[in-house]
């Protein structure tokens, strides 16, 4: 017998006679809490990431002073005018490595967690792009915060790969203290419009 | 309203003072209880080793004993705990339907101390006096498996002439456990010794807990050290009036 | 490459001697606290953080329960997503298909998301047995592999070392395995990490094959997820052409939305944060974007025998959070090592005894590494009652004894006791035999109690494992019951 119709066995038998019927209690929501934007730009800061709220005319000018002199890499759909950004253009990893920067746009931002989730559409760009520069800057719109979690998940389309995240690189594997900084970008800054 | 006292294995044979002091403290309220002489120990000591064959006898004696009582209190966190939540593991060991009807009726009569007087009796003033500086300790049983909350610090609160002092880290394990006492010393001797200095730095004279168990194991350590601290069951202390002090 | 945990002693001696040694109660008491008081400060955040944990509960309970259908489901959304999938029964199994996906590649050496379903199996020794080096990515995970050392807890494996261990290790072995680490290090947190950084950053660049565990597996869509913090993790996920993710069938989740309550519980939990700061999901191959052959394998070992166990199943609800050897003040003491397992603490001292069966002695000791105190139920995201199964294990371990020709001293002890528990007389005769010692100890004894009370001091014999280190009470003269006898209940005026 192969090992899955063994396993798919081992399974049934050890379930024979449990009912499959639970029930599952819906998960709560959070309690309204005000001003969404607000929220998610304070929880975003307390990842000790950067954030820069600014109005729609001002966001290339904005992303502009952010980068100053950083070499970026922007992916094909940025539609941010940025003198001297490179398109990636299916860069290897190696060639990625020699950028300093990224800017992309983000799918959804999460308040109550201070997340940015991307879904790596062509506004975004390939996961790899947004992993290996030093500095993420993540254009993100006020209406694209939503409350919490399961509001982001209902807006989520899982077949795309989806990366969640919360502030910058970090690691509490030393005496579990929380530091910032290891192999994903160290510096995220979230420029948030309107 | 029938009321027995259970008065548990580990009381009745080394602690017998404990159950001396439920039966004034619970008179000078008004209450008599009945100490049905049957009665012998729980079965937790066979049931936390894994001997559930063995405890099957103790816990029909035990619900022999008790049936017919409207409740049924004990002056221990995990004896209550017992009755409450692990009866029903070991009459369903026995294949005995009558045994697990018999602890369906026992188990949520039967109240740890502070839970009777606060929620059956309704005070949490007993009208006691204990004039000294004292510390508490939450047994995890009591906090855990029971949730009795507050109830047993509303009423040591209310006792007058009391200097009542925070225990820190007053919900971690004292490490008695038990048979793990013995089987695993050495880490509860660990845990112990850091209960111990935790009930040092309030600089009480009296630790008060509601299971003497663990007591016996934090105050023999603190007693090893000489650290002039004495620990005493909860019904001890509201048990005590001027007379006793006097 | 790395040690092992096979021949461990059963948890009491290994227990014994990590008890001595000073620097791991250092480290284990200052990291547990600093976790503890984190976890705490952002649960308390929750308001309805008991309804999330039922929520959580329930959807990792309703998975299992119909867990033949979830696994039947994932593979074939797996499949439609562009995955290959292989089962495993076991360790081995599991083992030989990660070599032979990587040979089929033509390389030596693979990166690796820190996982516990690959350290469950052993999956690191078996790769160097076939000639290609896994190299770990997580930074505890990295400094367990370069010290030669145990992983001692789920999250966090190298919670036992401290900073200045951390700095000595770099400094001697990272050198060995490729890019060393700066002469001028330090031992600042985040300069160690810069360290890793630059050190792992050469073999992330050229790595061909990755290979990861997941968090979770949602049938419904065929979508893994990775939780973590560094961006080792997106750096495995996302860079190399071909990934093998090793996923244990208890992982699965029947639905996308089922995500909700456990990706809001985990990171509270776990690091005690809002939210990690990467969780990386992703269903088969994307086209044009990250890996474009992936691989998963299902994998058992065990897990079906602890399935079948109506008190242990909830044990297979863990999503690794780490919050109860957080709280466990044994394993606060004690460490991760003394386990004998990758899986130590609470849920180790369950879920070794259910994935296994307890017919080695070490295994068998876990259930009775703890003092029941309830700690680990109360923090556990998805409830799982660990107190109660230890119980039940318990019982397993002495069921597994009962046909035993010479029966343990204990079993006789609790037999006799049993005995005596089932009818007051005999307890009364023994009270009275015990209160003669009591009246001896009055007599002769040197050692009171704070408050008078005559006591035990140091008694030889079985008796050494309590008097060793606390005085014990000396029996009343009388027990409580021929009190109540001869008082009437201190109705005759004896209520002293
Ligand atoms: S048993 Fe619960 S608390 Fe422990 S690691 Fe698993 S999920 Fe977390």
């Amino acid at each position: 017998m192969s090992a899955r119709d063994d396993i798919l066995r081992g399974v049934r038998q050890a379930l024979a006679g449990v009912s499959p019927a639970v029930e599952v209690p819906a998960a709560p929501r959070v309690p309204d809490r005000g001003d969404l934007v607000a929220l998610f730009v304070e929880r975003v800061e307390d990842y000790r990431a950067v954030v820069t709220r600014c109005a729609p005319d001002e966001v290339d000018q904005v992303v502009r002073d952010v980068l100053g002199s950083a070499r970026a890499v922007v992916p094909p759909d940025l539609g941010l005018d940025l003198p001297g950004a490179v398109v990636d253009d299916v860069f290897t990893a190696t060639e990625l490595d020699a950028y300093d920067a990224v800017v992309t746009r983000a799918a959804v931002g999460i308040a109550e967690t201070g997340t940015v989730v991307l879904d790596h559409q062509p506004d975004q760009g390939r996961r790899a792009i947004t992993l290996v520069p030093d500095l993420h800057v993540c254009v993100v719109d006020g209406g694209q915060v939503v409350a919490d979690v399961p509001d982001a998940i209902a807006l989520l389309d899982p077949a795309r790969p989806l990366t969640w995240i919360s502030g910058p690189s970090a690691t509490s594997d030393i005496e579990l203290d929380r530091v910032e900084g290891v192999h994903g970008p160290r510096t995220l800054h979230v420029v948030l419009v309107g | 309203m029938r009321i027995a006292l259970q008065i548990t294995c580990v009381n009745d044979a080394m602690f017998p003072d404990t159950g001396k002091a439920v039966v004034r403290l619970l008179r000078r309220l008004g209450v008599e209880v009945d100490f049905p002489r049957e009665q012998t120990c729980c079965g937790q000591p066979m049931v936390n080793t894994g001997y559930l064959d063995e405890a099957v006898p103790v816990v029909r004696r035990f619900v022999d004993a008790f049936a017919g009582y409207d409740a049924i209190v004990t002056p221990s966190g995990s004896c209550a705990g017992s009755a409450r939540h692990q009866h029903s593991i070991v009459a369903e060991r026995s294949g005995d339907p009558a045994l697990a009807a018999a602890v369906a009726e026992t188990g949520p009569r039967t109240y740890e101390l502070s839970e009777f007087l606060v929620d059956v009796l309704g005070v949490t003033d007993v009208g006691a006096y204990f004039p000294h500086r004292t510390t508490y300790h939450p047994t995890c049983h009591s906090l855990r498996m029971l949730g009795v909350g507050d109830r047993p610090t509303r009423l040591l609160e209310a006792v007058r002439g009391i200097e009542l002092v925070d225990l820190p880290h007053a919900t971690e394990c004292c490490g008695f456990g038990g048979t793990f006492a013995l089987k695993n010393a050495d880490a509860s001797i660990a845990m112990g010794a850091d209960k111990a200095r935790h009930v040092r730095d309030t600089g009480a004279e009296v630790l008060v807990a509601g299971d003497n168990s663990c007591l016996m194991h934090v105050g023999g350590m603190l007693s090893r050290q000489r650290a002039g601290v004495r620990v005493m069951h909860l019904a001890e202390v509201l048990a005590s009036t001027e007379e006793d002090e006097g | 490459m790395s040690g092992t945990f096979v021949g461990m002693p059963a948890f009491p001696t290994a227990a014994r001697e990590a008890l001595g040694d000073t620097q791991l109660r250092r480290n284990l008491a200052h990291a547990t606290h600093v976790i503890r008081d984190k976890r705490a400060k952002v649960v308390a955040e929750v308001e309805d953080w008991e309804e999330l944990r039922l929520a959580g509960a329930g959807v990792k309970e309703a998975a299992l329960r119909d867990l033949a259908t979830h696994l039947e489901t994932l593979e074939a959304s797996l499949v439609r997503a562009g995955a290959t999938v292989h089962w495993a029964r076991d360790a081995e199994e599991a083992c030989a298909i990660v070599a032979q996906v990587t040979k089929a590649h033509g390389v030596d050496e693979v990166v690796k998301v820190k996982s516990m379903a690959t350290a469950e199996i052993g999956l690191n020794e078996a790769l160097e047995a076939e000639g290609i080096a896994a190299w770990e990515t997580d930074l505890a995970e990295l400094i367990v592999q370069l010290g030669d050392d145990l992983p001692s807890h789920i999250l966090v494996p190298a919670i036992h070392r401290n900073r200045a261990e951390i700095r000595e290790i770099f400094l001697r072995r990272m050198g060995d395995v490729g890019r060393p680490a700066p002469v001028d290090l330090t031992d600042e947190p985040a300069v160690l990490a810069a360290a890793a950084r630059a050190h792992l950053r050469e073999k992330f660049l050229r790595a061909k094959v990755a290979v990861s565990g997941a968090n979770f597996a949602v049938a419904e869509t065929g979508t893994l997820v990775v939780v973590e913090s560094e961006g080792n993790g997106r750096m495995c996920l996302t860079l190399p052409e071909v990934l093998i993710s090793v996923v244990g069938i208890e992982k699965v989740v029947a639905t996308w939305a089922d995500l909700d309550p456990l990706l809001r519980l985990l990171p509270r939990s776990s690091t005690g944060e809002r939210m990690n700061p990467y969780t990386s999901t992703w269903s088969g191959v994307t086209p044009g974007d990250g890996p474009q052959e992936v691989h998963v394998v299902l994998l058992d070992n065990g897990r079906t025998r602890a399935l079948a166990d109506d008190v242990g199943r909830q044990a297979l609800r863990c999503i690794r959070c780490s919050a109860c050897l957080n709280v466990c003040p044994v394993y606060e003491r004690v460490g991760g090592h003394a386990y004998g397992s990758v899986y130590p603490g609470p849920i180790g001292a369950i879920l070794n005894p259910l994935l296994h069966g307890v017919s080695d002695e070490q295994t068998a000791s876990l259930p009775y590494a703890s003092s029941l105190c309830g700690a680990c139920f109360e923090v556990c995201p998805v409830r799982i009652d660990i107190p109660s199964v230890l119980v039940d294990q318990r019982a397993a371990v002495v069921d597994s004894h009962r046909g035993d020709r010479v029966p343990k001293a204990e079993a006789v002890a609790m037999k006799a006791a049993a005995w005596a528990f089932s009818d007051s007389r005999r307890l009364a005769w023994a009270e009275k035999a015990s209160g003669l010692g009591g009246r001896l100890l009055r007599r002769f004894g040197r050692t009171t109690l704070p408050g008078g009370r005559a006591a035990a001091g140091r008694l030889p014999g079985p008796a050494a494992g309590w008097t060793g280190a606390r005085d014990l009470p000396a029996p009343p003269e009388e027990s409580f019951r021929d009190w109540w006898d001869r008082t009437d209940g201190g109705r005759d005026g004896g209520a002293r």
